[in-house]
């Protein structure tokens, strides 16, 4: 008990803040120590190395992330500092990319220079999302959620259907219906032309650069606290004269208004867009990273960033996909078992399961249910170990995926030596639909991969890798 | 007149199904608070669940069994799939979040959505199934209504979702558990105080509102034939649009949201065109939600401080 006088919730609130320990300790205490003008340095020092040491396909991944980190921290400013529930904001990175498209490409005679074209696109993204949050003054939550999603759908919709309007352009096609719109040209600034990818990465680099000074100042400014005040709780910061709604049009403004440049870049790289870009899957990916890396956070914004859209490329390579699979189910076993005993007991299973389940297979139904099998990671280390299947394939991984799920929930569900039980099957089966299935099939697992990582982190670290734990005041 | 008879009988079809789905959305928002994302991805499930019974006994040709025994099966089966699915994901996925903040579980029903997207992608590939409803029962059997003759299916479908809502209404008013839904969804802390276990309630809730959507998924296979896996998206909006036009936790409200919704998209893709008749059910809702928020039976919440 505390003494009078003295608030127990505000005497403990050290013990809530979390300390530095397990593993990572070492490493997190060396990167708070540094001061985020150091910590931004690094990252664009490190960052602009990058593109000298791979090949062109390498930085137009590096491109690919660059753009997502950009867009996650404009979505990180709606949803993760002011706290509004956005699931429009692909809408407005589509809006932003079409507009460019549009006035660049040959759909219109314009073809706007970049100097005109930029901050009429940015602003008028901007514009939009001051509408859309228009509908934020009444509804909270869920409600607005849902609201945004509709909105993506629409326009979406628009952009499919309604390449020609009726009645104002029979004869203009403005969208390109679903064959989106090509030609569209890069950007030009004082006579540079952005045709590479090498430059265009140095473009995305320093306008990411100066995002990330622009949003740190923000962040500490009154502009910032009175966001996180909105988050924290609506009405007691109505109650405190905070302007509410006006906060809120500023925060999809500006979230809306990267998305919208970040647009613009995408379809001067692509050379291109098209609608299938702009679906709920990326709007998705771009919440994957934001939650991925800490609601919130800048650097974890950006870091979740770099993890989410480099994991699908190397998902694409098998031989690097198969080393990450395998490290992550190893590190999977010890985060489940904690206790080295129990993990080995847990591999010492799987191997001895994997062996009888081969003998037990070819004692009841022959050689013949055996397909070819490939250079494998698993093959070379455990020679005739794995089951590779030929012609019935396709069923049995079927039953075997739908298996592997129901362990791993009882693998969750289970304590102390019956998780050990539940995982040792569990962990088969996922090796035999993943070298049977799973490898061969990259843009479903990433699928898998995403929303598994969103149920994942919200159960075991809502804050993300890099944010800062909420305490909850009830 | 024979026109505007047809698009009744179709928005009558679409909305008794809308209307199941809504059920399951609004039933879990009661008691939770929490928008199941993945209700439309439940009802996908189901929708597979009764294929799969289908392709079982036979393929709608060469079937094993008569044909009434194997309509009872798939919605039997559609039933225990997606229920299985819908407890597991309260379990798994919702219950560890229920003290966290209102965005967590929200964001665990988007992945749980996407995962289970994928993996029906996974097990069933893109290609879309087809019941070929009309070789198990001809397209010419049923009523004849006027000048139009009412599809046996059809007719199935709106009286096994009437005869549902009336069990559920009935359930939910007189039965001791279905009392104790509406006192969960009254107030869960005061729920629990009164003795009541509110965990069994919850999973109860799921676990209706689960059936309900695989008993959709089944008749939308029966009705209009090509099952898919990206089915219960646009499905789990459309019916999520009509559990917040009736009022999101009534269920009178979610039936009428259904039918109102189904009026709807059958008289525009009738009247108007097809290419609209997305836009102007969001357009529906949108509007609906600036006017009137709480939807036509809903009561406005208070919010103490």
């Amino acid at each position: 008990m505390s003494e009078i006088g003295v608030d127990q919730w505000v005497e403990q609130s050290g013990d809530r803040q979390e300390q530095y320990s397990g593993r990572t300790a070492p490493i997190r205490r060396l990167f708070d120590s540094l001061r985020p003008g150091w910590r931004l340095v690094i990252f664009l020092l490190l960052a602009a190395a990058y593109p000298l040491v791979v090949s062109q396909s390498g930085v137009r991944i590096g491109i690919t992330v660059l753009l997502l980190a950009m867009l996650a921290l404009g979505l990180n400013i709606v949803v993760g500092w002011a706290g509004l529930l956005d699931l429009g904001y692909v809408a407005f990175y589509g809006f932003g990319a079409y507009f460019y498209a549009i006035v660049t490409s040959n759909q219109l005679p314009a073809h706007w220079p970049t100097w005109i074209a930029i901050p009429v696109i940015v602003a008028t993204t901007a514009l939009l999302g001051a509408l859309l949050s228009l509908p934020s003054r009444r509804l909270v939550g869920d409600y607005l959620a849902i609201m945004t999603l509709f909105f993506a759908q629409i326009f979406g919709e628009v952009v499919r259907n309604f390449e020609r309007l009726p009645g104002v352009s029979e004869d203009l096609d403005l969208t390109g219906g679903p064959n989106g719109i090509t030609g569209v040209e890069p950007w030009k600034l004082f006579g540079y032309e952005f045709g590479t990818f090498n430059r265009n990465f140095y473009l995305l680099l320093v306008l990411l650069g100066l995002l990330i000074v622009a949003l740190h100042n923000i962040n500490d400014s009154r502009t910032g606290r009175a966001w996180r005040a909105l988050r924290e709780d609506t009405l007691a910061a109505e109650h405190m004269t905070t302007p509410v709604n006006r906060l809120k049009m500023l925060a999809f403004a500006v979230g809306a208004a990267i998305a919208g440049l970040a647009g613009t870049i995408f379809a001067s790289v692509q050379v291109g867009v098209f609608p299938n870009n702009f679906v709920l899957l990326f709007l998705i990916t771009i919440y994957a990273a934001v939650i991925l890396g800490g609601l919130g956070s800048i650097p974890g914004v950006v870091l979740g960033a770099i993890v989410i859209a480099y994991t699908p490329e190397m998902l694409r390579d098998p031989s690097t996909a198969g080393v990450l699979f395998y490290v992550g189910l190893v590190a999977l076993t010890v985060a489940m078992l904690k206790k080295w005993r129990l993990v080995a007991t847990a591999l010492a299973g799987l191997v001895i399961l994997g062996y009888a389940v081969r003998w037990a297979a070819l004692a009841i139904w022959g050689d013949s249910i055996l397909g070819t099998a490939n250079d494998t990671l698993i093959s070379r280390v455990l020679d005739g170990w794995l089951l590779v299947l030929g012609q019935s394939q396709e069923v049995v991984t079927s039953y075997a995926f739908v298996l592997a799920i129901v362990g791993a929930l009882g693998v969750i569900a289970a304590q102390n030596w019956w998780r050990v039980v539940w995982l040792i099957p569990t962990l088969y089966l996922a090796i035999l639909v993943w070298e049977n299935k799973l490898a061969l099939q990259p843009s479903v697992t990433r699928q898998l991969l995403f929303g598994g990582i969103l149920m994942v982190m919200m159960a075991v670290r809502p804050q993300g890798l890099l944010g800062i734990r909420q305490v909850e005041i009830t | 007149m024979e026109f505007f008879l047809q698009q009744t009988i179709n928005g009558l079809t679409l909305g008794s199904v809308y209307a199941l789905l809504a059920l399951g959305y609004s039933m879990v928002y009661g008691v939770l608070k929490l928008l199941n994302f993945a209700h439309g991805e439940i009802y996908m499930f189901g929708a597979f669940a009764g294929y799969g019974v289908l392709t079982v006994l036979g393929g709608p040709s060469a079937l094993v069994v008569p044909v009434w025994l194997v309509i009872t099966l798939m919605f039997v089966a559609s039933m225990a799939v997606s229920s299985a699915i819908g407890v597991a994901l309260e379990r798994f996925a919702y219950r560890p979040l229920r003290n966290s903040s209102r965005i967590a579980p929200l964001i665990s029903a988007v992945g749980a959505s996407f995962f289970l997207q994928a993996a029906a992608l996974l097990l069933f590939t893109a290609n879309s199934k087809s019941y070929d409803a009309p070789t198990l029962i001809p397209i010419d059997t049923g009523l004849t209504l006027g000048p139009i003759n009412v599809w046996l299916v059809r007719i199935l479908v709106i009286v096994t979702a009437a005869v549902l809502m009336v069990l559920l209404t009935m359930w939910v008013a007189r039965a001791k558990t279905g009392k104790a839904v509406r006192a969960v969804s009254f107030d869960r802390e005061a729920a629990a105080m009164m003795g009541i276990d509110v965990d069994r309630v919850i999973v109860v809730t799921f676990l209706i509102g689960s059936a309900l959507a695989g008993v959709g998924g089944v008749m939308v296979g029966l009705v209009f034939g090509r099952v898919f896996h990206l089915m219960g998206f646009v499905a789990g909006l459309k019916a999520f649009t009509a559990a917040v036009v009736g009022g999101i936790g009534s269920i009178p409200g979610a039936m009428l949201g259904g039918l109102l919704i189904g009026f709807a998209e059958a008289y525009t893709t009738g009247y108007i065109s097809s290419t609209f008749q997305n836009l102007i059910v969001f357009g529906l809702l949108i509007g609906f939600l600036l006017m009137r928020p709480t939807g036509i039976l809903g009561r406005p919440e208070l919010v103490k401080v």
